[in-house]
């Protein structure tokens, strides 16, 4: 055996740590994006021996079909709901648990732990009992409303209703999430600044909000809209389990019509740009967020 | 305390008990259901807790399809991922935290840019490669596409490079090697990183329904997602009972695992929030 100098040891030894999950990195994660990015300028459809360039002709599909339309209008529309909701009920909620967790910790726990229950809960799973819940005869959801004399909804049919329906289940499944972020922004505020509003004749509860606790999530408050932006973006299994996109594609979504029309209808290449599409939204949201508010954001 | 505070407290308390129990609705109606006789399931009166507690649903689901099978599909494909997930980061996370070497500062900005990708969208190519090497339909399908994550690597990064430089020089005096000190002095005291990192990645992936959707087609191989959608298909909705209760049993590994060890799980939970 050779000896090596302990320099070229020293790069052996880098190699040997690095080498494995470098590779796993481009084979699964970034030539998969290259090879995305070219194929959804051709019109390749798996199991084709050939395929032709064709520009932006799937783009332009997307933008200008009704049916590419309404997949990113839905997804926009989902998001826009989604995001706000869930954002303002987990900082609710989150304010009243940190708050309750100081006279009376072990209810403050169990009720943390409630709202959490559906983020670790299996959403395919659920997603059927929401159907149950949500079903126009026997569901107790239709059932409640008549009873208030109120009229049930076909709210898994009805094509002006089903995106919406589906936003509320977006919402109960977020919820806890961000409430467990937002708590953990409000353990980490001092005490001696609430101290100090006192001090300030900021005493009444909205006052040491605003001039306390508002300022001081400022980079939870991002963190959490960065977070429920990209997982909302992703909305696909509710939609797989519950819609299928439908009726007539009024709950299709970005991730959805990229599976259908990928593995489904085999149409690789339109999936493709569909899936370039998904991409940039995202990046696009998680990086202007992160500008936006970095500017506004009160960091310690 | 006054009595404005105390009415405070009590309002307080009665919002977020009423929030916390319609979140809980869907717990709730799926065990009731999953309880009940089919007749009192169809009856159009409002019931809810079941008149005589239906076992059969339970057995109904365990025998009309192979939910065993199901689960411990979901086992496999949890545990194979996470086991070469940490097999392949663990040693990276090491090198990029504790070595200096040229590369270095690329190898962490292409972790920081996989950080960006959601994985739905290496989904067209990685099928078109597994199905070329005739790995579609297998074990590999489910696991392969998972195992290099730069969530796992970024983690342990960050709590190697907060290590005490004395820990590891000791290391190397004692003459361990670079790999030894990695899985024998790192990887141990990163242990929470490890156990977070652990739930995540397993809930993820017991949770997942779009990659099994794309990469099985053979029902023998589903995990319980797409069990419970093959389930809830083949009976066309009309038997609840057995359905509602073969979504019990699939919540249930980690519905327990998050009462039993619930600070453990938020904690897996809010790290994963780097994840874009």
């Amino acid at each position: 055996m050779t000896r090596l100098s302990s320099r070229s040891r020293g790069i052996l030894t880098d190699l040997w740590l690095t080498a494995p999950a470098t590779l796993g990195m481009i084979v699964l994660i970034f030539a998969p994006v290259l090879v995305v990015v070219v194929l959804s300028f051709t019109d390749y459809q798996f199991g084709a021996r050939s395929f032709e360039w064709i520009g932006l002709e799937n783009y332009a599909t997307i933008f200008t079909d009704p049916i590419g339309q309404r997949a990113v209008v839905n997804t926009l529309i989902y998001v826009a709901v989604v995001m706000p909701a869930s954002i303002v009920l987990a900082l609710l909620v989150a304010l009243g648990v940190h708050e309750a967790s100081r006279w009376m910790p072990r209810l403050a726990a169990a009720l943390r732990a409630a709202y959490f229950l559906p983020v670790a809960a299996t959403l395919v799973a659920m997603a059927t009992v929401w159907q149950m819940l949500l079903h126009p005869t026997l569901g107790p959801v239709n059932q409640a409303l008549l009873a208030l004399g109120l009229p049930g909804q076909d709210w898994l049919s009805d094509r002006g209703l089903v995106l919406y329906t589906l936003t509320i289940i977006g919402v109960w499944e977020t919820v806890g999430y961000n409430m467990v972020l937002f708590l953990a922004g409000l353990a980490a505020i001092p005490h001696h600044l609430y101290d100090a509003a006192d001090i300030d004749g900021a005493n009444r509860s909205w006052e040491r909000f605003w001039t306390v606790t508002w300022p001081m999530l400022g980079p939870t408050t991002l963190f959490v809209m960065v977070v429920t932006a990209t997982r909302s973006f992703r909305v696909f299994e509710i939609v797989a389990t519950l819609t299928d996109g439908g009726p007539a594609f009024a709950s299709d979504t970005l991730v959805f019509a990229m599976y259908r029309e990928g593995f489904v209808y085999f149409k690789a290449g339109y999936s493709s740009a569909i899936t370039v599409v998904f991409l940039v939204f995202v990046l696009i949201f998680t990086l202007a967020q992160f500008r936006i508010l970095e500017s506004r954001v009160h960091y310690r | 305390m006054t009595a404005r505070g105390l009415l405070g407290r009590t309002a307080t308390l009665a919002v977020l008990c009423l929030g916390a129990a319609i979140v809980l609705i869907p717990f709730v109606w799926m065990i009731s259901l999953s309880l009940k006789p089919a007749a009192e399931i169809f009856s159009p009166d409002f019931t809810l807790l079941p008149s005589q507690i239906a076992w059969q649903n339970y057995i109904k689901a365990f025998t009309e399809v192979p939910l065993h099978r199901f689960l411990l599909n979901g086992v496999i494909v949890c545990f194979g991922i996470l086991f070469f997930q940490l097999l392949l980061a663990v040693p990276l996370a090491y090198a990029l935290a504790v070595r200096d070497f040229k590369l270095r500062g690329l190898l962490f900005g292409l972790v920081l840019a996989g950080l960006l990708v959601p994985y739905h969208v290496t989904a067209v190519p990685l099928f078109l490669g597994l199905a070329e090497l005739k790995l579609l339909n297998t074990y590999s399908a489910l696991i392969i596409p998972f195992i290099a994550s730069v969530f796992g690597i970024f983690l342990f990064r960050q709590y190697f490079a907060a290590l005490p430089a004395d820990l590891i020089d000791a290391a190397r005096v004692d003459g361990l090697s670079e790999t030894a000190i990695a899985w024998r002095i790192a990887f141990p005291n990163a242990w929470p990183a490890v156990t977070a990192f652990a739930i995540f990645s397993v809930v993820a992936h017991w949770n997942d329904l779009f990659w099994p959707l794309i990469a099985v087609s053979d029902r023998d191989l589903a995990t319980p997602p797409r069990g419970v959608l093959y389930f809830r298909d083949e009976e066309a909705g009309s038997d609840v009972g057995p359905l509602m209760a073969a979504a019990t049993v699939i919540n249930a590994p980690l519905v327990l695992g998050f009462l039993l060890a619930q600070r453990r799980f938020i904690q897996g939970f809010t790290m994963s929030g780097l994840k874009g």
